[in-house]
């Protein structure tokens, strides 16, 4: 029905556009017009689509909420709770739709049919209202047609919303999201201390649950202390960066300066290929691979050396960025002006003098923010460290040995079964806002930084 | 005297040709002015005279230059060296994102000329002065170079340029980007300059080859038409091309 009624309004808008424009055509024979013929079009079908939608989406927003205080209406005088209340709808509701396999009472029954007969009125007088206001609007819309209004002004004013309302959308999301984060965290903090978390040294989350009961506060203490997982996250990204920034970096200088035009055309892709391998393909290379490897030099050379170490999850990592450095690094170094390399040259610099004095210097708070991004992205990474670095939040600075991130404990949380209102449950929504927190800083930093270095050049 | 003594120099971009047997004899201590419409090949010619066609990958260059009887266009040449001793000074002024002190510190870092500190504050403050920009910026010499005006910059690359003390400045349109202030003391900078080096300088200003050069070549469509003392181009010249284009028939 809805579908119907949608597909309707759209069809309908694309007419009144075509219609919009042949008409505008009749009126340039008699007089001058206010804007371009299709504007005439666009003006009409705004009219037709947008206020019928409009209602179309607030009928649908309120309709159940509606329905649902007239349904519960009737059971006002039971004293029930809220929750008791939400549970009779549900059985209303899968009733009505015959998927109800409980017991059936005269009540209930009695709820049911009004629910079925409520939806009716509600779909009906949704249709007549919508064809009311389509036939409202297009005709208030012909008419300043006809009159050759202006047209070209309304549909500026109305593209303009519909942008805005676009880019609302996006806003309103984020805020959303932050705020899911924020408020489980709280709830996080209401059951665990925010100084526990911050600066305890034990990860052990599993072990706080107890069956039927609440668990104990003293366990709680030392179960949450997110310590491990930070430094865990920082020296697996330490490791990472230890591999892109040295490869990435060269590997830009030459492309930028040093390669030909032939060599750049066919390298520049290949080395974004490498961004475009899904991170859960270096997962299990690093777990399946480079894990093993790394096991078997270390023995060979005497050293104890765990299958899941932090250094194949940070060497793994590390490759997985060097494009999003080698490519921006190489972006900011072409952008530098060529007079500069002129200018060196022209003074008997040799390439390398070039880009070690004039270009590099020149680039770098370019090459800083593509760094700091590139810090971020592994901040974030997840997929990698989850298969190679293993799950067990060590505190340790052995790069031989496993350790584990703030993602990868997200994932163990989050993963199977779990409670809501569990403290442990709650805990990924804490280290959520928590990395988000990180990265976000990491961010500002980048963009400040790229921003400073644009204003340099223009 | 001869400097620099071009033979037969023909210039090809990719398979598109620029210059065509552009013979030219450049006199030591004297301004020369290259002159003719954009895209005749003039500044083409003087990049040859540095070998900064080297940084452009389709550019090929035949023929022969010499200066002071060394052949320019070969392989073996030392392009490093030469640039030491031929200096340029480009279009829009391009001063390098460090300190004005730095700026002028570049090319005798990179060559190794001065053995001290004292010294390099003395080759700073030589070049600066020659350059007309010391009392300008003696206090504030760690200031960052594109901080200063168009024309403060454009000394700051002419003090750079003659910091190794060459004997040759290539001048490629260099007050094509400055005010007619700037462009005046960059040309009584030129007439300075001209008892110590051996100036060419590539101009669209027919008045400004008139009033600072000794000798003015014509390019047209990458061929040298027309070369002699300036006074002779601009009054009576020998081509009917010349002719024109001086009193701005065509151009």
């Amino acid at each position: 029905m809805n579908l119907i009624l949608v597909t309707f309004i759209i069809l309908l808008a694309f007419t009144s556009y075509y219609f919009g424009r042949k008409k505008a055509l009749v009126i340039q024979s008699s007089q001058r017009l206010t804007a371009l013929p299709k504007f005439y079009g666009y003006y009409l079908a705004a009219w037709c689509a947008a206020p019928a939608l409009i209602i179309f989406a607030l009928w649908s927003v309120f309709e159940p909420s509606i329905v649902k205080t007239f349904i519960l209406q009737d059971y006002t005088d039971q004293n029930l709770t809220k929750n008791e209340l939400q549970l009779i709808y549900t059985k209303v509701k899968a009733l009505a739709a015959g998927t109800y396999t409980g017991n059936i009472t005269n009540f209930l029954d009695e709820s049911a049919n009004k629910y079925i007969q409520l939806k009716g009125i509600a779909n009906s007088a949704k249709v007549a209202i919508i064809l009311a206001i389509l036939i409202l609007s297009l005709s208030f819309a012909y008419r300043s047609v006809q009159k050759n209004d202006r047209m070209r002004e309304p549909v500026e004013i109305f593209l303009k919303w519909v942008l805005f309302v676009a880019s609302l959308g996006a806003v309103l999301v984020t805020i959303g999201i932050v705020f899911s984060l924020l408020f489980e965290a709280i709830r996080f903090f209401q059951a665990v201390k925010i100084f526990d978390f911050i600066f305890g040294t034990h990860w052990y989350p599993a072990k706080t649950f107890v069956r039927d009961g609440q668990p104990d506060p003293e366990l709680m203490k030392d179960a949450f202390g997110a310590v491990p997982l930070f430094a865990g996250t920082f020296f697996i990204a330490f490791i990472a960066m230890c591999v892109a920034i040295p490869i990435g970096l060269l590997s830009g200088i030459y492309l930028s300066e040093y390669a030909g035009r032939g060599v750049r055309k066919y390298a520049k892709p290949i080395i974004e290929i490498l961004a475009g391998i899904p991170t859960v393909v270096y997962g299990f290379f690093a777990a399946l691979t480079v894990g093993p490897f790394v096991k078997e030099i270390g023995n060979a050379m005497g050293l104890e050396v765990s299958a899941e170490s932090a250094l194949a999850a940070g060497a793994v990592m590390g490759v997985m960025i060097i494009p999003f450095i080698s490519s921006l690094s190489d972006d900011v170094i072409t952008a530098v002006p060529q007079n500069l390399r002129d200018g060196s040259y022209a003074m008997g610099a040799t390439k390398s003098e070039t880009v070690k004095k004039v270009i590099f210097p020149a680039a770098l708070p370019g090459i800083v923010g593509s760094i700091l991004l590139a810090v971020s992205r592994a901040v974030g990474e997840t997929m990698i460290v989850v298969m190679a670095s293993g799950l067990a939040a060590n505190l340790t600075m052995n790069p031989l040995e496993s350790t584990s991130t703030i993602t990868a404990q997200i994932v163990v949380i989050l993963i199977g079964d779990q409670q809501f209102g569990d403290p442990k449950t709650q805990s990924a929504f804490a280290l959520g806002i928590s990395l988000f927190i990180v990265t976000l800083f990491l961010n500002v930093i980048a963009l400040s930084v790229v921003k400073k270095y644009r204003e340099k050049y223009e | 005297m001869s400097k620099i003594k071009a033979e037969n120099v023909n210039v090809y971009y990719g398979s598109k040709q620029a210059l065509f047997d552009v013979s030219i004899d450049i006199a030591e201590k004297e301004v020369t002015a290259l002159i003719g419409p954009s895209g005749c090949g003039k500044s083409t010619f003087l990049r040859c005279l540095n070998r900064m066609n080297d940084v452009i990958e389709i550019c090929r260059v035949e023929g022969s230059i010499k200066m002071d009887n060394l052949e320019l266009n070969s392989r073996k040449l030392d392009v490093v060296r030469l640039r030491e001793n031929v200096g340029m000074v480009f279009q829009k002024p391009n001063p390098f994102p460090k300190t004005i002190y730095e700026n002028v510190a570049y090319g005798p870092t990179i060559h190794g000329i001065a053995q001290s500190k004292e010294e390099m504050d003395q080759i700073v403050e030589t070049s600066l002065k020659k350059a007309a920009l010391w009392n300008e910026v003696k206090d504030r010499l760690d200031e960052i170079g594109t901080g200063l005006s168009g024309g403060q910059q454009q000394r700051l690359c002419i003090a750079r340029a003659i910091s190794v003390s060459p004997e040759v400045i290539l001048m490629d349109e260099p007050c094509s980007a400055l005010d007619p202030i700037a462009t005046a003391q960059i040309e009584e900078l030129i007439d300075d300059l001209k008892k110590e080096v051996t100036i060419v300088i590539v101009t669209h200003s027919m008045s400004q080859a008139a009033r600072v050069s000794q000798k003015t070549g014509f390019f047209h469509l990458g061929k040298l038409i027309e070369f002699g003392p300036t006074d002779k181009i601009f009054k009576n010249p020998d081509n009917q091309q010349t002719q024109d284009y001086i009193t701005g028939r065509f151009g």
